[in-house]
């Protein structure tokens, strides 16, 4: 079985910052990562090799910068890695980074046939969601989003059983190979990379594939070119009119605080009033 | 599988950095593990990088280096409760390149000083712990990680761990740190858009100014604050000797809050908005405190041997320094097929003792002990002299001598005329 | 790169005609997700916002019905009609009994191309994210992800989508040049709900997918719902009282249960707390947990970081607890209490429990 897992290295948004005066992003001194939600997707995959032996190769479509993410990838295990890199992807939405990655993954199939791709539930700078969908949809697959659970792989039926959660509950899915699959956040932890493994990733020839070598002809599909939305705005969010009302009484107990808070609300937001109805049933 | 290695460098900071780059560069076989996400991902704060250190490693640095401001200017202040005396110098010159000395953020530095590392073949591991050395008797013979199948072998190892080199204690090559040879030190960076801090420091395009500051800042404990012009930040900190924080319980966070909240300091950082930064130490022990820095297949360098001029606040330029000058030895002993035996390695700490590292930290032995010893130097002193100012400068049809004369009784009254000749002789004494 | 603002200055001035086309595209379509025999509220949400757009538009406002029988379909239709809708597309057949991603895309895809509306949104579910994008790739059409505002650009009456960006410490406006219709998807909680309103009719267009379930490669095996009632309740609870480190060991958290109890209320979370163990996932608020939007708030031992507070800011009132004056959480709560929450949650507790009885009392 082969299975390539799609990694995106982002900017550490907890540590991004906004300009105070000209509103646009800081990035100096922001730490790039691998994305959390695709290193959940690349563990998944990494189960799947343990159980079944298969061939694990990670791509990625970003600057040269973005070699450091696979390297990390493969220093967990990951037995190959594809840098998609070229100034003609750059600026790219959703629907050009997937034809991107699914021409790329057309290629990587030529070589061997992939048999599952796997992808984060969503970027945390991008948020979208929507690229492995995308993928799905151009090659043909069959797509299985929000995965928490694979169930089995019968290699012999070609099928695949997996977990997915839905509004409300989850779904037992049963479908046939090959098939995207999207990992939900929160289901496994990532294993801590072998010396030798360390070693490995650190030597490893990277395959450093632009444009044309992806087999990419028509530059109208990728990168600005290539992206039906554009962004027009980008501004911080405007902060609540004013800060909080700090509570203050003469005593500073407990109890006197929570009554002045209590009188203040019921009085400024009745609704709340009627809101309040307390459980019956006490918890054990 | 068993790797093998002519040198293992521990640690990505200057030393490290330093000493992996100048062994590769001459053909070494390098491997150089630190335990960060990346090189500088526990440096995060802004500091001053010396020019002179790193264009002996690096003679064209500047073409790439991320640098943030020169500096043009520099200020002292002796600060009291509400006010400060100073003297500045700035000088058109240092805007002559090449320039002398620069403000750095350390973890773009590092990170940049590491691709060089890389680039000269060095293979780097990141996120990865010695947990110990390798014995064969007393010789080092490699390093025990904290990953499975972590054992590595080397001809050598050059300890470049910084200041708590805990893997020089367990191995009992050094001592436990003494509180008193060490600063606690604390910084933030806030940031502020680049044309704010041109006009706030009166300066054009990427000139920088730096501050160094003592006096009530630190409450009596031995120790100095500092403020740097960043491009888009200021970095600003405090650090005082970690016995003087035990003995006075107080937290450097809140000595830097009060620093901050000086009303000359409060306005250069009005309206940026701040990123706070772990605390980290210093080794302020001069001279004495330096352990061996060399034994049997082992080597020693940068914070981790104690080598920084608190005088100065000089501290990755000896670390470069250090490194690379344990490099070269190593260097030297291969190309003379000499093994690296404590004796031969010997020739490191010789090479040290002629260049300024040793000269700079014998000049200053006693002050580490002599400012420990009174703290008036951080205490009455500045008080005296802000008062001194204040009676001198303001009009208020007081006569001038009269003026003098209180002041010089007021010196007197708190020091003694005795006290005031030793501390001057003391001072001299330690500096010249 | 996937509609991260770009480090060089926007795009928004690439600005070209609209290819002929796209010309006859008009309306707007909202798709109506329903789940166990009733519709989302995020869909009714977007009948509500999708009436403001095509009032402005002056153009008509459909709901997109996909369901397993007409019977099923009549009633969502009748619901879209009382919360604003003109017309809805209803397309019946067996295969879309339940969600699926391959018959779903195809069937929406074909109403997309045979009615052609200009704008067709959805809610940013795991169903709506995951149809969404399947259709506007097949249709190469651009599509915002996530929306938490929408509005229509006076100059060339394009759709102007708002989404938070890096886990919503910024914000974006994102257009969709030249192609259509033009997508979004959005975020549950964030619009508000329209009035229902039974009087309204609207017409009915009967639309017949070409299904055949053995060519649908997916199966459902099973549909285990969420047996925890209160997993669901959370991103529709009136009161939340959430927790953060603040509370120091996992036994203070029951601090937070008591009062919740004595409110009514759901139980919430930040992320450390999650990974801490002390709750399950399912409670988690913030980016990469659930977005709620309750009456009243009240985070203990919470300090406010970005990441929590794009998940509970659209909270009407929002009291927080905490004995640092500084913790970026006063900065955009109603009330707060500078203090130990340790001490004040038990207070609170009993104060409402005495509020309540004198209520009970009362009536
Ligand atoms: C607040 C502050 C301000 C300063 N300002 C200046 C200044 O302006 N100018 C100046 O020249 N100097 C300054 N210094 C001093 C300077 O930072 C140090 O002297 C210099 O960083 C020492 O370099 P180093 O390589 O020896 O150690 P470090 O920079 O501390 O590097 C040690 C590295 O080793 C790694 N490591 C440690 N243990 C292990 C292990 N077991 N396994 C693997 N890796 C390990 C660490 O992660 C770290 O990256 C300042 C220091 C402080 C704290
Ligand atoms: C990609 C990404 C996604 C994330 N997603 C989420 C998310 O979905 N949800 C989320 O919550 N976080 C998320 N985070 C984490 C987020 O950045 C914060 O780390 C987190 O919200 C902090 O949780 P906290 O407020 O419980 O803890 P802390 O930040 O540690 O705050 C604890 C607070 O408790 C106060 N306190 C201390 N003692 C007491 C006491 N006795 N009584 C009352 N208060 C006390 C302290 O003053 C402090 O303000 C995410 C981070 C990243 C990078
Ligand atoms: N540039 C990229 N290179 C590789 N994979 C990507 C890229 N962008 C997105 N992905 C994958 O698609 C998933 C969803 O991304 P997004 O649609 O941006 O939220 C991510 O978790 C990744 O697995």
């Amino acid at each position: 079985m082969h299975i390539l897992v799609c990694i995106k290295q982002v900017p550490d948004s907890a540590q991004i910052r906004v300009h105070p005066v000209t509103n646009t992003i800081m990035r100096q001194g922001v730490p790039a990562i691998v994305n959390p939600y695709d290193l959940v997707a690349l563990e998944e995959a990494l189960r799947l090799k343990d159980r079944t032996s298969a061939r694990v190769t990670v791509l990625t479509m970003g600057p040269p910068q973005a070699e450091s993410a696979l390297r990390k990838a493969l220093s967990f295990g990951a037995d190959e890695a594809i840098l998609l890199t070229d100034r003609a992807f750059a600026g790219a939405d959703t629907l050009a980074t997937s034809y991107a990655l699914a021409a790329a993954i057309r290629k990587i199939r030529d070589d061997m046939p992939v048999d599952l791709v796997f992808t984060g539930k969503q970027t945390i700078d991008g948020d979208t969601a929507q690229v492995g969908p995308g993928i799905a949809t151009r090659l043909g697959m069959q797509l299985l989003t929000y995965v928490s659970r694979i169930d089995r792989v019968d290699l012999e039926r070609g099928e695949i059983t997996v977990q997915r959660r839905a509004e409300g509950g989850v779904q037992v899915l049963r479908t046939r190979l090959p098939a995207v699959i999207t990992v939900l956040e929160g289901i496994n932890e990532m294993r801590f990379a072998t010396m030798p493994d360390m070693f490995r990733a650190a030597r490893y020839g990277l395959t450093v594939w632009d444009r044309e070598a992806a087999g990419i002809g028509d530059v109208t599909k990728i990168g600005l070119k290539g992206s039906p939305t554009v962004v027009s705005r980008v501004f911080a969010p405007t902060p609540r009119a004013q800060k909080a009302e700090i509570i203050q009484t003469q005593s500073e107990q407990p109890d006197d605080l929570v009554a002045t808070l209590l009188a203040k609300m019921f009085t400024k937001h009745p609704p709340l009033r009627a809101a309040i109805c307390p459980r019956a049933v006490q918890r054990t | 599988m068993n790797e093998n290695f002519d040198v293992i460098v521990v640690g990505a900071g200057p030393s490290g950095n330093a000493a992996a780059y100048t062994l590769a560069r001459s053909g070494m076989r390098v491997l150089q593990i630190e335990r960060g996400e990346y090189p500088g991902s526990k440096n995060v704060q802004g500091a001053i990088l010396y020019a002179d250190a790193l264009e002996r490693i690096i003679p064209d640095f500047r073409e790439d280096a991320p640098l943030e401001r020169h500096l043009i200017e520099q200020r002292v202040w002796m600060l009291d409760d509400t006010s400060y005396v100073g003297s500045a110098y700035r000088s058109a010159d240092f805007s002559k390149p090449p320039f002398n000395r620069y403000t750095i953020i350390r973890a773009q530095f590092d990170k940049w000083f590491s691709q060089k590392v890389r680039e000269a073949g060095v293979l780097v591991i990141c996120e990865t712990t010695v947990t110990g050395l390798l014995l064969d008797g007393q010789r080092v013979v490699g390093v025990q990680t904290d990953r499975a199948g972590g054992s590595i072998y080397a001809d050598a190892v050059i300890l470049a761990d910084g200041v708590n080199s805990q893997l020089a204690r367990k191995a009992g090559f050094r001592p436990e740190i003494e509180p008193r040879e060490v600063a606690l030190a604390v910084k933030e960076i806030h940031f502020l858009p680049e044309e704010t801090i041109q006009s706030r420091f009166n300066v054009t395009g990427d000139e920088g100014v730096v501050i160094e500051m003592a006096g009530k800042i630190t409450q009596g404990m031995v120790g100095t604050g500092f403020l740097y012009t960043n491009k888009e930040s200021i970095a600003i900190g405090v650090g005082c000797l970690l016995s003087d924080f035990r003995k006075q319980k107080t937290s450097p966070y809140a000595l830097l809050d009060r620093m901050k909240a000086h009303p000359a300091i409060a306005p250069l950082l009005a309206g940026g908005e701040m990123k706070e930064y772990t605390a980290h130490l210093i080794p302020e022990g001069g001279y004495h405190s330096i352990p061996p820095i060399y034994g049997d297949g082992w080597l020693m360098v940068g914070d981790a041997g104690m080598f920084v001029n608190g005088v100065h606040r000089e501290g990755s330029n000896l670390a470069m320094t250090t490194g690379r000058l344990a490099a070269e030895t190593l260097i030297a002993l291969r190309s003379e097929r000499k093994p690296f035996s404590a004796r031969n390695l010997a020739r490191y700490r010789a090479s040290l003792d002629e260049s300024f590292v040793m000269r700079d930290l014998r000049k200053y032995k006693n002050l580490p002990r002599i400012v420990e010893k009174n703290p008036q130097f951080f205490t009455a002193y500045p008080e005296l002299m802000n008062k001194a100012a204040h009676t001198l400068i303001s009009v208020d049809g007081v006569d001038k001598k009269a003026k003098e004369r209180a002041i010089r009784q007021r010196f007197v009254a708190a020091r003694s005329r005795l006290g005031l000749l030793g501390d001057f002789f003391k001072l001299w004494r330690a500096f010249e | 790169m996937t509609q991260a603002p770009p480090s060089s200055k926007p795009a928004g001035r690439r600005k070209a005609e609209l290819d002929p086309r796209f010309t006859s595209y008009k309306g707007v379509f909202v798709f109506i997700e329903h789940n166990a025999g009733a519709i989302h509220p995020v869909s009714f949400e977007l009948l509500g916002e999708g009436r403001k757009l095509a009032d402005k538009l002056g153009v008509e406002l459909a709901g997109v019905v996909l369901a397993e029988s007409d019977g099923a379909a009549e009633a969502f239709c009748a619901e879209a009609f009382f919360h604003g809708a003109d017309l809805c597309y209803s397309a019946t057949h067996p295969a879309l009994a339940h969600y699926r991603n391959q018959p779903y895309t195809q069937t929406l895809t074909d109403i997309v191309n045979r009615h052609q509306p200009e704008i067709l949104l959805l809610g940013a579910t795991t169903m709506g994210r995951d149809l969404a994008g399947s259709v506007a790739t097949t249709l190469q059409t651009g599509l915002t992800a996530d929306c938490t505002g929408l509005a229509i650009d006076p100059d060339n009456r394009s759709l102007a989508a708002t989404r938070p960006t890096f886990g919503g410490t910024l914000l974006c406006t994102i257009l969709t040049l030249n192609y259509r219709p033009q997508m979004a998807t959005v975020r549950p909680r964030v619009m508000g709900l329209p009035e229902r309103d039974t009087s309204r009719h609207g017409r009915i267009i009967a639309e017949h997918p070409d299904l055949i379930e053995q060519d649908i490669v997916t199966k459902l095996l099973e549909f285990i719902p969420d047996e925890r009632r209160d997993e669901a309740n959370l991103a529709f609870a009136d009161i939340i009282v959430a927790g953060g480190r603040g509370l120091k060991r996992p036994d203070n958290f029951r601090l937070v249960w008591d009062l919740a109890d004595a409110l009514g209320a759901e139980v919430g979370a930040t992320r450390p707390v999650v990974q801490a163990g002390w709750v399950t996932a399912d409670r988690q608020i913030g980016q990469s947990g659930k977005t709620v939007r309750p009456k009243l708030y009240i985070a203990a031992g919470i300090s406010g970081a970005v990441q929590h507070r794009v998940g509970m800011e659209g909270a009407d009132v929002i009291v927080a607890i905490n004995p640092d004056p500084d913790a970026p959480i006063f900065d955009f709560a109603t009330y707060g209490i500078v203090a130990n929450a340790m001490q004040i949650l038990p207070a609170m507790t009993a104060a409402f429990r005495q509020h309540t009885a004198a209520m009970k009392k009362a009536v």
